[in-house]
């Protein structure tokens, strides 16, 4: 088979079937890519992740363009894009399109108002089970503390925390000499 | 001239959101709902129970339902949702030419590092910035909160079968 060809079926099929976004992904982006395609080494895959992770964007968005990129070069890269992305987007489109017609229809109405505390809960639970993965420590936590204050009670944006802290990570491993490393 | 608007906004948050799903919420949260007001509060928190419900990351799904929300055409969702992943294509293409450099660098390390530790509170305040008038109406919608909490964190509940549940409780209370 044409390597764009499988490249575009492989990323579509894991974009279609993987519920539950991002992190859901990766078993499967996994199983497919370093199991079933043999197109990269398990230690290899691994290397890709830990990078993907810590830049910006879309997860599972960036470890497609990875492996696309490896295997067939920019090309490749565009092709493993698009199909990571084309089908949540066409599931997306015809929801935005024919849900908010019957969003007024009362049962609906009742059955959301249930809905999204619960979904408040779902992005509650990761807090704990992130602080952990992410090493966060009795002397660091304060960190994190503050600046969901600043976020969530005092509608700083977001990206002034990220840049706070980058260039706080800078200085902290300029002036130690040493940089934590949570991975590897 | 709304899709510049939408065109450099899924820029932005494609640009600065990081930590992934749950926490990149917290920066289309800020710029949608916040600042833009492009959709309310609740249509946020049901775009994400729709996420959670239907394949794909969390950051795709929302950039397609609010581009076609805040536009009335598929245009708008093409556009939001090539805007969000534009700055990941051009950053893994720039580091993957120069991999071996970036892997090794002590500086870039310690910046992720900072970044790394603030992304918990990024998460929080996602969820603390859900919490309103809107979306908890009643006492019964902190019971709601408590319950998918224990059930998600303590019996490891499956989101879906969660979200399923809840708007079952919530049709036979309010309904």
């Amino acid at each position: 088979m044409n390597i764009y060809l499988d490249v575009f079926l492989t990323f579509s099929k894991i974009g279609a079937f993987t519920l539950g976004g991002g992190y859901a992904m990766l078993p499967l982006i996994e199983r497919e890519v370093v199991d079933n395609k043999h197109w990269l080494q398990k230690e290899e895959f691994l290397d890709v992740i830990a990078v993907a992770q810590s830049l910006p964007g879309v997860m599972a968005v960036n470890t497609s363009i990875f492996i696309g990129y490896r295997l067939k070069g920019v090309l490749g890269s565009i092709v493993s894009l698009l199909a990571t992305v084309l089908p949540s987007f066409v599931i997306i489109l015809l929801i935005a399109m024919y849900f908010t017609h019957f969003k007024d229809n009362a049962v609906v109405a009742a059955i959301f108002k249930g809905i999204r505390p619960a979904v408040v809960a779902l992005i509650a639970v990761p807090v704990f089970t992130t602080a952990k993965s992410a090493g966060i420590t009795w002397k660091t936590v304060v960190i994190p503390i503050i600046a969901a204050i600043l976020i969530g009670f005092l509608g700083v944006s977001p990206i002034w925390i990220v840049l706070a802290a980058g260039l706080g990570g800078f200085l902290y491993g300029k002036f130690t000499g040493n940089t934590k490393q949570t991975e590897k | 001239m709304i899709y510049l608007q939408l065109f450099l906004t899924y820029i932005k948050i494609g640009l600065f959101g990081f930590g992934g799903g749950y926490a990149m919420l917290s920066f289309i949260q800020d710029e949608i709902v916040a600042k833009h007001q492009w959709i309310s509060v609740n249509d946020f928190t049901d775009i994400v129970a729709v996420s959670q419900m239907t394949p794909g990351p969390i950051g795709i799904n929302t950039a397609t339902y609010v581009g076609y929300t805040v536009t009335g055409s598929v245009w708008g969702s093409v556009v939001a949702t090539t805007a969000i992943c534009i700055p990941s294509l051009v950053l893994v293409l720039v580091i993957s030419y120069f991999y071996e450099k970036f892997r090794n660098n002590k500086t870039i390390a310690s910046i992720f590092s900072g970044i790394r530790t603030v992304v918990v509170g990024l998460i929080a305040a996602a969820a603390i910035s859900l919490i309103t008038p809107e979306t908890f109406i009643d006492y019964y919608s902190w019971i709601f909160f408590i319950v998918s909490f224990v059930l998600v964190r303590v019996f490891k509940l499956n989101p879906i079968l969660l979200i399923i549940i809840a708007g079952g409780a919530g049709w036979l209370l309010y309904g």
